[in-house]
């Protein structure tokens, strides 16, 4: 096998392993060693991974549309006989019994595990340091964090460790960390895709989608995990089927730019490389105009009483009871509130504290109920600018990626960081990071927002921007 | 400035979460947590009075399906990754010490 096998995107490599030119297991072979090394050196790695396959699948399934492309898959879904852990040493060893359907629905069409991936603890986080594991690095510069909290498997796929992951985003741990990172990373509708096996954080915002180095690989991953599935009530039935992007202009398009999510807190760079965004579009026919998100701003507030409300609840399963770590202890109450105490990392313990505060009785109406009136007003600020627009464009997050260690000490900074992206999930509606530059060296996202099912049209115009965008990840390749 | 959450509250909160706190971790906890909640209180400015809670996003009514048996994971499997188990069932300590 050439080494230039690993340059490829999923789409040419299947389509090579498809026509014979290339082995599936030889490739996947060639990522694992990869990968393997990554997870050998440890923190002196990049770090992005939990676990790496010792060997090939018995039966390499170079069939299905997948054709045995190795998938690097996100610490958080349950992958039976796999470790899971969701990044927390609550559930160190864990091995689950069955597999989560979006996972399962990938291998299903031919693709092969390869790599559980270093995550933030239960998805919380902005950076990949509240890992329980260890922080992952940003294969750009090393002193610099991934973002989070899918932070291993946006490096593992830039650094080119991993052909694709899959990851999930709450308020933008999909997004931001590709951003950080100079890759792609959809956050579909809210629904599109099966939660069932996915470690839950926040039930009402979490969605799977995945990470990758370009659109039509994210169409390609997307089009096998949607749809209706008996184990999530709240999974639905894609209204049509997915298709391969091809578009590479934006004639006719009307794309809104709120002021709200693209003024202050941008940083200059990062301003910069959005600008420049706005005016191709321009220059591939789309017209530009301001649309009003007036709730926006507020979307962040609403944002850390609903997750944390949703996750104090989620997170009452760990007692030491049937899985996991159990405190040594004399008696039941203790053994619960030490366990918790010592299998919970700091962020962790933070949001249950916060989320069971906003639900507790004498703050319930002030926090959880507000915040979910706030919620009514976000969606419909969305409803309202989609009857003029077809696309919301925003940077993806605020900066470039920032120094490990910059802003642990600070949690409200870190929560800036989902400024941009959190207005979104909070809508539940489709949205996409695509690389759009380097800012002082570093990858800067755009994002672009559509309705919900927008899915198509929405990979089309990521489509449009990435070829006429032209962004070199090649700074990341290990 | 006066924190938002006092440190008896934050111990209140604790015990509703079963979460055992430090000697330590109470004041930094109320500290951090106060910090958060000034910036949450900002949505205590707008008029909602008239908005309707959202929940979900997705509006899913009678997600009902056929109520047929199926079998269960088989006990042992379940039972394999208990910290402690006792004639097939998983082993806590006592209520009471």
């Amino acid at each position: 096998m050439s080494s230039g096998a690993l340059e490829l995107s999923a789409v040419a490599a299947a389509a090579a392993i498809r026509d014979g030119s290339l082995s599936a297991g030889e490739l996947f072979d060639a990522y694992r060693e990869r990968a393997g090394a990554d997870r050998a050196a440890g923190e002196q790695g990049l770090n992005c991974f939990t676990w790496v396959a010792d060997e090939r699948p018995a039966q390499a399934p170079a069939g299905g549309p997948l054709a045995g492309l190795p998938l690097a898959v996100k610490d958080l879904f349950c992958t039976e006989g796999v470790p899971s852990q969701s990044g927390s040493r609550i559930l160190e060893g864990y091995l689950p019994p069955y597999t989560a359907t979006a996972v399962a629905r990938l291998l299903d069409a031919g693709a092969s595990l390869l790599a559980k991936t270093n995550q933030d603890e239960f998805a919380m986080g902005s950076s990949n340091e509240n890992s329980g594991y260890g922080p992952v690095r940003n294969p750009w510069d090393r002193a610099r964090v991934p973002g989070g909290s899918s932070g291993g498997s946006a490096a593992a796929v830039a650094a080119g460790l991993a052909p694709w992951a899959l990851g999930t985003d709450t308020g933008g741990s999909i997004r931001q960390p590709a951003a950080l990172c100079g890759i792609v990373g959809l956050k579909p509708t809210y629904g599109a895709v099966s939660r069932y096996g996915m470690i839950a954080f926040a039930s009402s915002l979490d969605q799977a989608g995945p990470l990758t180095r370009d659109v039509a690989d994210a169409a390609l991953a997307f089009a096998q995990m949607v749809g209706r599935d008996a184990c999530d009530a709240t999974s639905l039935e894609f209204p049509h089927a997915i298709t391969a992007p091809s578009a590479e202009r934006l004639d006719g398009v009307r794309i809104g730019v709120p002021d709200e999510l693209t003024g202050d807190g941008i940083e200059a760079g990062v301003r910069a490389c959005f600008e420049a965004a706005l005016a191709r579009a321009e220059e591939l026919g789309a017209q530009v105009q301001t649309v009003r998100l007036a709730h926006a701003p507020h979307a962040l507030s609403a944002y850390y009483v609903l997750a944390p409300a949703e996750a104090s609840s989620n997170l009452a399963r760990f007692d030491g009871v049937r899985y996991g770590l159990r405190a040594e202890a004399q008696e039941l109450l203790e053994m619960y509130t030490s366990t918790r105490h010592d299998g919970f990392g700091a962020e962790v313990r933070r949001r249950i504290m916060l989320g069971t505060y906003a639900l507790s009785s004498g703050y319930y109406d002030a926090y959880y109920g507000r915040a979910q009136r706030v919620r009514t007003k976000v969606a419909g600020d969305f409803r309202e600018a989609f009857a003029e627009v077809d696309f919301i464009l925003t940077p993806t997050a605020p900066t470039v990626a920032f120094a490990l260690g910059e802003k642990t000490g600070d949690p409200l900074a870190m929560y800036l960081n989902d400024y941009c992206t959190v207005p979104m999930s909070l809508a539940g509606i489709p949205a996409i990071s695509i690389p759009c530059g380097l800012s002082a060296g570093l990858p800067v996202g755009l994002q672009i927002a559509g309705p919900a099912f927008s899915e198509n049209r929405l990979l089309d115009a990521a489509h449009a921007f990435e070829h006429a965008l032209e962004f070199d990840g090649s700074g990341a390749r290990v | 400035m006066t924190p938002v959450i006092s440190n008896d509250e934050v111990l209140h909160v604790a015990r509703l979460a079963r979460l055992a706190l430090r000697e330590d971790e109470i004041e930094p906890m109320a500290r951090e947590l106060s910090a958060v909640l000034e910036h949450i209180a900002r949505i205590g400015e707008l008029d909602l009075d008239d908005v309707e809670p959202t929940s979900h996003v997705v509006e899913v009514t009678g997600a009902l399906r056929a109520d047929e048996p199926r079998p269960s994971l088989p006990r042992d499997v379940v039972l394999s990754q208990a910290p402690a188990v006792s004639d097939g069932g998983f082993l806590v300590p006592s209520p009471q010490a």
